[in-house]
């Protein structure tokens, strides 16, 4: 146990860049991406504010260069170009040299066109295409088909908001049992009215900016976005002389059992996730340097989770920050999103800022971290929590 | 390593196979494109008002996922990790007509809250206040053994002792309609002893929930070694013969040494082919079953494909109605399923006698 899996690539779209090198100076920025919907006719435009990628599908398509006839879905087409930058920035050229996989997460995975098309698809020919693109494992065969992994281990998460978190921690460990030599990991998730009308229904969609750990936050933005880390065993990286931009040293997951949206009053899951991810990195919470935070803006997740980080860090509370202000919360993407920024901050030593935050909460004095800080970073820890009562922890370290 | 045993099962399916003291004694028969599982008593495990608030896959999957904790004795579990491909339809279905119906005006969050893939996860461990380790794999066909592998890494390294898998699928009306204008379900009507050989595209869909107990102990209930897992998500015909020998191989085991290989075959004309060009070679002289005649295709019915190999393990009997051919074997020994859906996600199980 401790010893850390090798990060040796990353990619990224969200509505703050198309791009890692776009997200990280959107960061440092401090240039958030929420706006008013566009790419989705809605009766609730006026009344939310999203993480929106501004392309259109065809857009998307233009961009992966996909046939007319395709029946890609937009989390599907997202998570494709996260992942195309992923092997890129890996330098990987050749997908079949070594044993890959995927395990994406995904929690609305081609529901975008099921809406869309719900009773067309009964009587118009055209669209009967996406229906086989309605299960969520279909996002993740696209983007299998799109890298040229074939015959392999590619599998799908849904964990509500924390599956991207609990696709690295399974990919982590698929490379320690040496099952696979490398594995993509991360999540996609496109806007849906869907989503929008459920987190609509349940009142805790912001009709403004979203203000993580304030006092009179107003709830969540919701985002879309998508995100894969190249994680890689330690032969390949060895063999091929690879460059590790960090390691995957930790990972927790813990069930609230508590109820199925609403987190516990003291937030036990993500005490659980947040232990046990201290204890498989062979870590004390005191070692941590900064933890990028789920950090929703909802009353209920950031009152549990800080009670939760509280109870793990106590006196040795390190830096804090959620980074759901730039983007707004992209579900099942969150964990993998948020893994770049981890890593992101390890390789420039910086902390990126919490926005929005004014009004301590009157629960607790945590403050969030609210400017760009420069501190020399040597792990990062990540929470991710979501429906189900499904908590998850990752830390990300420089040294293995 | 440690070894992994199966060591209970618990089946809700079309067929009336929750009681674990039978094996498919009576068959129900039926002339259909789509089928329903046999209800058990669900008042028997959940209180009737906490029910009621439940579509039928969360009843299915709660329920199967005691069946399973009872006959493995314990109260509780390492992990609690389930597949299902098509997640919760009954509540999708519905909140997305109340969507499209009403304009996105006047809804109400309990189907949204209970469409989520995880939903039946989280249940279980509502119901077991078990804080543990919760995952929901949701990848079509392979969605299970998914599942089956998480856990058998897990317990293999000794990171969990007890772990509750299963997977779990409903039928919705809507998705049923639409998938029947892609032909993905068969056109007409067939029988248990016509589904095979109808030589129509399609399947015949339905629901159902299998779930297990593995462990790194062997108990007395014990049913099989969970010897290996593997899946593939493509696989061009020519090659499956050649990737289940270097399977077996990589598990030192020889075609020779299975005794029993469970097929999918659901009938459908164009995907059925895998499975024959088996049947008809490597496997010729091997006791061959199938079950999907049974109990119908949905994603996650290759859990029933595990749940039969276990049976058949424990019990040293196989069933007539699921033979495909008649091969005399003095004891059952090692078992091997096989299984696709639409020529995609390929999934190979090894079971071994414990």
């Amino acid at each position: 146990m401790g010893k850390g899996v090798a990060i040796t690539g990353m990619g990224i779209i969200s509505a703050i860049g198309n791009n890692v090198t776009e997200n990280y100076d959107a960061l440092i920025n401090c240039r958030k991406g929420i706006s008013r919907v566009e790419n989705i006719e809605t009766v609730q435009r006026d009344e939310i504010m999203v993480g929106e990628i501004k392309f259109t599908n065809d857009e998307l398509i233009a961009k992966l260069n996909l046939p007319p006839e395709n029946n890609y879905s937009r989390t599907a087409m997202l998570g494709a170009i996260a992942a195309k930058e992923a092997i890129a920035n890996a330098g990987i050229t050749d997908i079949k040299k070594y044993k890959t996989g995927i395990v994406s997460g995904t929690s609305v995975g081609g529901m975008d066109m099921t809406e869309k098309y719900y009773y067309k698809y009964l009587t118009e020919k055209t669209p009967q295409k996406y229906i086989e693109s309605h299960h969520a494992g279909d996002s993740t065969q696209k983007i299998a088909e799109q890298l040229g992994i074939e015959e392999s281990l590619v599998t799908t998460i849904s964990t509500a908001c924390s599956s991207a978190a609990n696709a690295i921690m399974l990919g982590a460990r698929l490379i320690k049992s040496g099952k696979l030599d490398r594995v993509l990991v991360g999540g996609a998730d496109c806007l849906s009215k869907f989503t929008i009308n459920g987190f609509k229904t349940l009142m805790i969609l912001s009709d403004t900016y979203n203000t993580p750990f304030d006092e009179n936050r107003k709830g969540l933005n919701l985002g879309e976005a998508a995100a894969f880390l190249v994680l890689e065993s330690d032969e390949v990286v060895k063999a091929e002389n690879k460059r590790i931009l960090a390691y995957v040293k930790g990972y927790g997951n813990a069930n609230d059992a508590f109820h199925q949206t609403a987190s516990s009053d003291n937030g036990d899951g993500a005490t659980l996730a947040m232990e046990k991810a201290l204890k498989v990195a062979d870590l004390k919470a005191s070692d941590i340097d900064y933890i990028n935070a789920h950090g929703t803006a909802t009353g209920n997740n950031d009152l549990s989770e800080g009670r939760a980080i509280l109870r793990v860090f106590g006196e040795d509370l390190p830096e804090f920050s959620s980074t759901k202000a730039f983007t707004g919360h992209t579900l099942a993407a969150a964990g993998a999103i948020e893994a770049v920024y981890s890593v992101l901050a390890l390789q420039n030593n910086v902390i990126f800022p919490n926005l929005n935050f004014k009004t301590p909460m009157k629960e607790f004095s945590m403050i969030p971290q609210t400017e760009l800080k420069e501190k020399e970073l040597n792990t990062v820890l990540s929470n991710s929590l979501g429906f189900g009562g499904n908590c998850s922890t990752v830390i990300f370290s420089k040294e293995a | 390593m440690k070894k992994v045993y199966i060591n209970s099962i618990a089946s809700i399916s079309p067929q009336k196979t929750y009681d674990n003291s039978m094996f498919l004694d009576k068959i129900t028969d039926y002339n259909d494109t789509v089928i329903f599982a046999v209800d058990p008593d669900y008042k028997q495990y959940i209180p009737p008002a906490a029910a009621r608030r439940m579509a039928k896959g969360i009843k299915m999957g709660v329920v199967a996922s005691k069946i399973a904790m009872d006959e493995a004795g314990i109260e509780t579990v390492d992990a609690i990790i389930t597949g299902t491909g098509m997640g919760c339809m009954i509540d999708s279905e519905k909140f997305v007509s109340a969507i499209i119906d009403n304009n996105e005006q006047y809804l109400t969050p309990t189907s949204f809250i209970q469409s989520t893939h995880n939903t039946v996860a989280g249940q279980i461990a509502l119901g077991m206040e078990c804080k543990a380790y919760n995952f929901t794999y949701v990848h079509s066909a392979i969605s299970f053994e998914s599942a089956l592998l998480d856990a058998k890494m897990q317990l293999e390294n000794d990171e969990a002792e007890h772990i509750l898998v299963g997977g779990v699928e409903e039928l919705g009306d809507h998705t049923t309609k639409v998938h029947r204008v892609v032909n993905h379900i068969k056109p007409e009507p067939v029988t248990i002893s016509t589904v095979l050989n109808s030589k129509t595209e399609g399947a015949v869909f339905s629901e159902g929930a299998n779930f297990f107990v593995v462990s790194n102990e062997k108990q007395e209930s014990c049913y099989a070694e969970l010897v290996a897992v593997e899946t593939f998500n493509t696989l061009p015909k020519e090659k499956v013969s050649e990737t289940i020998e270097s399977f077996l191989i990589e598990n030192n085991v020889k075609v020779e040494d299975i005794d029993v290989v469970v097929f999918g075959n659901n009938g459908d004309v164009d995907f059925d082919t895998y499975y024959n060009q088996l049947s008809e070679s490597n496997f010729s002289n091997i006791q061959q079953i199938f079950y999907k005649h049974l109990v119908g295709e949905n994603n996650t019915v290759s859990a029933f494909g595990v749940w039969l190999g276990s049976k058949i393990l424990k019990t040293q009997t196989i069933p007539k109605i699921i033979k495909i051919n008649e091969i005399k074997i003095p004891e059952i020994k090692t078992v091997l399923c096989y299984n696709q859906y639409r020529g995609q996600n390929h999934s190979l199980v090894l079971l071994k006698k414990c």
